[in-house]
């Protein structure tokens, strides 16, 4: 690809550029988050160029992306994220951002294993917009009631009030059997389990004895032993018809990230009262963090790259950062905002952010991306999702997982 | 039929008259041999390499294929092809013909009924697809519907059981396609001969069987372009799967056309992804070009 | 087309069951082909609360067109809360130039390889219907390198493209198969008395064309208004199709879900494609039944 092109040159005074963002926040909240950054960038005299598809959790948007570089015409900014990163890197096409990076201080502002996934050779070549936290548990207290049942902290506990749930005639667990919502209760599973560090052996460095292990086997009985809790037509099931059984009380809880709160929200329920959020069972040791972020393509004009950078120093300036989580329902990535304005699981959340970053226990989500390349977690999906589905028993589960991601890498 | 050699102009202009044909063809070929047969070539050159995110032209041989093999999840898409081919084809022309039929014998709102069984047809299943979903999801859909009537055992949960979700893109598929086979068949019913018919009623032949002598094999041809345009969709079937399982429950319902987007596309192994095509292509290629062949050239001959 | 049926019409009890056995199917029928639409439309017109708290697929408590209007002016599609509004009129703008174009090359292509057939003729247009099998996910990549070659990726002329070469295996097919129909000692007559290759074309084929042409208008406005894979793929910010604005309303992944909006917004992108079967339906069924389908 020839792709000559001038490389964010400084030139000092400001001169008005576009930028055109390839991102798939396109429903109501999202989008009002976006329109945020859009809005600070115009006042800076740039214009947004938005370019938006949805589908898939972002898989329709790389198909566009990855023809646009093809083309040679890569938008300026796409929402990438995760190890995918340095496959772009590898490509050659990205922009460098380290002059926005040290006026700003980012290595400062962003937790280490934060900024480690957006560097590519040690240099910024990406921006970090938020925090989700994967392992939620969303409870309805009024079905736990009415079930005389406890909320669990532990898997104990956890199979305990399922059970009691079950016998007062409601669904214990609300599930949506889509792959990824598979693979988000799967990855909780595994580190609940088998702590940080096997976690990160087996679903970051996809070694091959750790998937094959006696650990990953007790994972895998565990994750199907939850379907028993679930109802059968659950296969296929959106996540937010799932939040939704939670809020209307006809199940007890729901394991999924913190976005789940909009749906709450949305349907005008209060948190602390109407339904609770806490880590999984066994989990509130360990975030599970998915950090969404922009990748910056080579710009070929001068404008242009005043644009892309401003569009880079605002993304993680307290502002913007404030404004777009509240809206998003996630967290900001920059440490040290005040928390005032966030609603109670995002202060916790923000706590917990920091705790675990210290205590070794803040990992990233191989369901949401963040911690393994698309084709190994591509595998890993696979062998979830046909284990869950069909009789395979978890030792071959286990077995397979290994082979597939060895024949994926 | 040929008109080959019947060209009677004589300098410039019969010479231009005689190869118009072809300039007018040019643009077509060429748009052929660059955007099929040349995009097909680099797709071949492309699975014998190790492209990942984007392409990568070093050759790297069979690797590609071998691991094709190997893989599950592509087994089941292939099976899947088959099945959903089969039964949707036949489906297709048995409901179409019979729509056709029923339609042919003077009924009132014809014109309304035929509209009502082509719209689908109109439609994306981008448009469709979700409430699709939800008819056939045993919890919201058509089983909650029939038990809320009082019928407490009626079971249809197809949707969500990994050994029957490829037969609900079938049920899908035929409603979106009847239409337009009812109406190929009821064009090709309209333009039968009616002396042959009152011919055989005439000879005592009783209405049935005068459809199921005369007319059905009269309309071989019409059998022919809806098994055409049939597996046409057939095998790009993509939307279909996408918004009705995303492939699931597992990967049950998947099919070639999403196994290989599912790949190349969101997990970075091109090369892989454009191996599975070749294959498809090579498979589909084996079974419509003996039929095209044998159609045609019967044609030719009759 | 003269009315022309097979069907008995004296009134025994027989006849009578038999009239009714077939109405049943066809109403049975009619159920199967309505009620995804209908859901649809019960759907739009459904207030959110009435959606959280009833079932999908059940009758709405009361009806409410809000929906509506904002799916097609307020709903936000990314940063832009301008509804599908303007994302109609960018289908709009790549559908008629493409449908027209596509339509007239399968003309002039059929009557080639009808009327004017030369050694290898036959070949080149199987070669073209084989083309009509490649699975349209296998030429996103190499497309995307020779528009960007061309200069028109990410515009809309690319799509027209795109759009164009795709369609001409089937145009072709239609207006081959259509002018088959229509005698040889026309054209041979003509060119007797000295007509060339446009002239027989202008003043014979064409004027009898109308039927196929309205097949062939019908096919190919369908099939270019409602793809979305060359949508999302190849438009650019601002040339996206309805489409794919409907696909990032429905699809949308993390986010709270609108179900009357997205249903209501379907049904808008729907309704240009609806209308031409509604409206056209009857000369697509006299196109195909006027010889497309002879083969």
């Amino acid at each position: 690809m020839a792709l000559a092109m001038v490389v964010f040159m400084s030139v000092p005074g400001a001169m008005a550029g576009e930028v055109e963002v390839l991102h798939w926040w396109t429903s109501g909240g999202e989008a009002k988050s976006v329109a945020v950054l859009k809005d600070l960038l115009e006042k800076e005299g740039h214009t947004w160029k938005d370019f938006a598809v949805a589908g898939g959790g972002g898989d329709t948007a790389m198909t566009v992306l990855r023809s646009r570089a093809v083309a040679g015409n890569p938008p300026t900014a796409a929402q990438v994220k995760g190890p995918q990163i340095q496959q772009w890197g590898d490509e050659g096409v990205l922009a460098d951002l380290g002059r926005v990076a040290r006026a700003e201080k980012w290595d400062d502002i962003i937790p280490g294993v934060v900024a480690q996934v957006m560097k590519y050779k040690g240099q910024y070549v990406a921006v970090p917009v938020n925090v989700h936290r994967i392992n939620w548990m969303w409870v309805n207290p009024a079905v736990f009631k009415k079930a005389g049942a406890t909320i669990p902290k532990t898997w104990a506990e956890l199979e305990e009030a399922a059970k009691k749930i079950q016998a007062a005639g409601m669904v214990p667990i609300a599930f949506g059997g889509q792959d990824w919502q598979e693979a988000t209760v799967f990855e909780s599973i595994v580190i609940g389990l088998g702590g940080a560090d096997f976690y990160r052996k087996a679903l970051m460095k996809a070694d091959p004895a750790a998937l094959n292990s006696p650990t990953m086997v007790k994972a895998f009985e565990r994750f199907k032993s939850l379907k028993q809790y679930t109802d059968k037509n659950a296969p296929g099931r959106d996540w937010n018809l799932a939040t939704a059984m939670v809020i209307k009380g006809e199940a007890g809880m729901q394991f999924m990230g913190d976005w789940a709160k909009g749906e709450f929200t949305a349907a005008g329920k209060k948190p602390g009262v109407d339904y609770l959020a806490l880590p999984m069972p066994d989990t509130d040791k360990y975030f599970l963090f998915n950090v969404d972020s922009f990748i910056f393509f080579k710009q070929r004009s001068v404008p242009a790259g005043q644009a892309a950078e401003a569009m880079a120093r605002l993304i993680l300036q307290p502002k913007f950062q404030e404004v777009f989580n509240i809206n998003k329902g996630s967290i900001p990535v920059r440490l040290g905002m005040p928390k005032k304005n966030f609603d109670a699981p995002a202060q916790m959340s923000m706590d917990d952010f920091v705790a675990t970053a210290a205590s070794g226990g803040l990992v990233p989500s191989m369901a949401h991306e963040m911690a393994v390349y698309p084709e190994v977690r591509g595998a890993i999906f696979d062998v979830v999702t046909n284990f869950y589905n069909s009789d395979m028993s978890a030792a071959d589960a286990a077995k397979r997982l290994a082979s597939e991601v060895a024949a994926a890498k | 039929m040929s008109n080959e050699g019947r060209q009677t102009g004589r300098g410039f202009a019969g010479s231009l008259q005689r190869y118009l044909p072809g300039i007018v063809l040019s643009p077509t070929i060429l748009a052929a041999v660059v955007f099929i047969y040349g995009f097909i070539m680099w797709t071949a050159w492309i699975s014998l390499t190790e492209s990942g995110l984007l392409p990568r032209y070093k050759l790297a041989g069979f690797l590609q294929y071998v691991k094709l093999f190997q893989n599950d999840r592509w087994w089941v898409a292939s099976r899947n092809l088959a099945i959903f081919g089969t039964l949707f084809i036949f489906f297709c022309v048995v409901f179409g013909l019979i729509l056709a039929i029923l339609l042919d014998q003077r009924i009132r709102v014809e014109g309304a009924l035929r509209t009502i069984y082509l719209y689908p047809m109109a439609l994306s299943f981008i448009v469709t697809g979700t409430a699709w979903r939800w008819m056939l999801n045993p919890g919201l859909g058509l089983e909650r519907l029939v038990r809320e009537m009082g019928f407490t055992s009626f079971t249809f949960d197809w949707l969500v059981n990994s050994k029957m979700s490829i037969y609900t893109i079938v049920i899908a598929g035929v409603w979106q396609s009847t239409g337009f086979v009812m109406a190929l068949f009821l064009a090709g019913l309209r333009g039968i001969d009616d002396s042959i018919i009152k011919a055989a009623q005439v000879d005592g032949a009783s209405l049935p069987k005068v459809y199921w002598r005369i007319i059905i094999p009269s309309m071989r041809p019409v059998f022919f372009s809806a098994v055409i345009i049939m597996s046409h969709i057939a095998i790009k079937s993509f939307d279909l799967v996408m918004v009705l399982t995303r492939g699931g429950p597992g990967y049950s319902s998947d099919l070639p056309a999403t196994f290989m987007y599912t790949f190349a596309f969101t997990r970075n192994r091109l090369a892989f992804g454009a191996a599975s095509a070749i294959i498809m292509f090579m498979a589909v290629m084996s079974i419509i070009v003996p039929y095209l062949y044998s159609e045609l050239r019967m044609k030719r001959n009759g | 087309m003269a009315e022309k049926s097979l069907a008995v019409v004296t009134r025994t009890p027989g006849v009578v069951a038999g009239r009714i056995f077939i109405y049943t199917l066809l109403g049975i029928a009619a159920v199967y082909f309505l009620l995804p639409f209908l859901v649809m439309v019960m759907t739009s017109v459904k207030t959110m609360e009435d959606i959280r708290m009833g079932t999908l697929i059940s009758l709405p408590r009361e009806i409410n067109f809000d929906a509506w209007g904002e799916a097609w002016s307020s709903a936000c599609i990314g940063v832009n809360c301008q509804g599908i509004r303007g994302y109609f009129f960018n289908s709009v703008k790549m559908v008629i130039p493409a449908v027209l174009i596509s339509t007239a090359f399968g003309a002039i292509n059929g009557y080639v390889f009808s009327k004017w057939r030369f050694k290898g003729s036959e070949l080149i247009f199987s070669l073209l219907l084989i083309g009509c099998f490649i699975p349209f996910q296998v030429i996103l990549l190499p497309m995307a390198l020779t528009l960007g070659a061309l200069g028109i990726a990410q515009s809309i002329n690319g799509l027209i493209l795109v759009h164009v070469v795709y369609g001409l295996a089937f145009t072709t097919l239609f207006f081959r198969n259509f002018y088959v129909s229509i005698p040889d000692d026309l054209v041979r007559a003509a060119r007797i008395d000295g007509a060339g290759f446009f002239r027989i074309f202008w003043r014979i084929i064409l004027p009898v064309s109308a039927p196929i042409i309205v097949v062939t208008v019908i096919w190919q406005t369908t099939q270019i208004w409602n793809d979305f894979l060359f949508g999302v793929v190849f438009s650019g910010g601002d040339s996206q199709p309805v489409t794919v604005a409907l696909n990032n309303l429905v699809n949308t992944s993390t986010g709270v879900k609108k179900y009357n909006v997205d249903m209501a917004a379907a049904i808008i992108a729907a309704s240009p494609t609806l209308l031409v079967y509604i409206l056209a339906g009857k000369y697509f069924l006299r196109g195909l039944t006027a010889g497309s389908i002879k083969g």
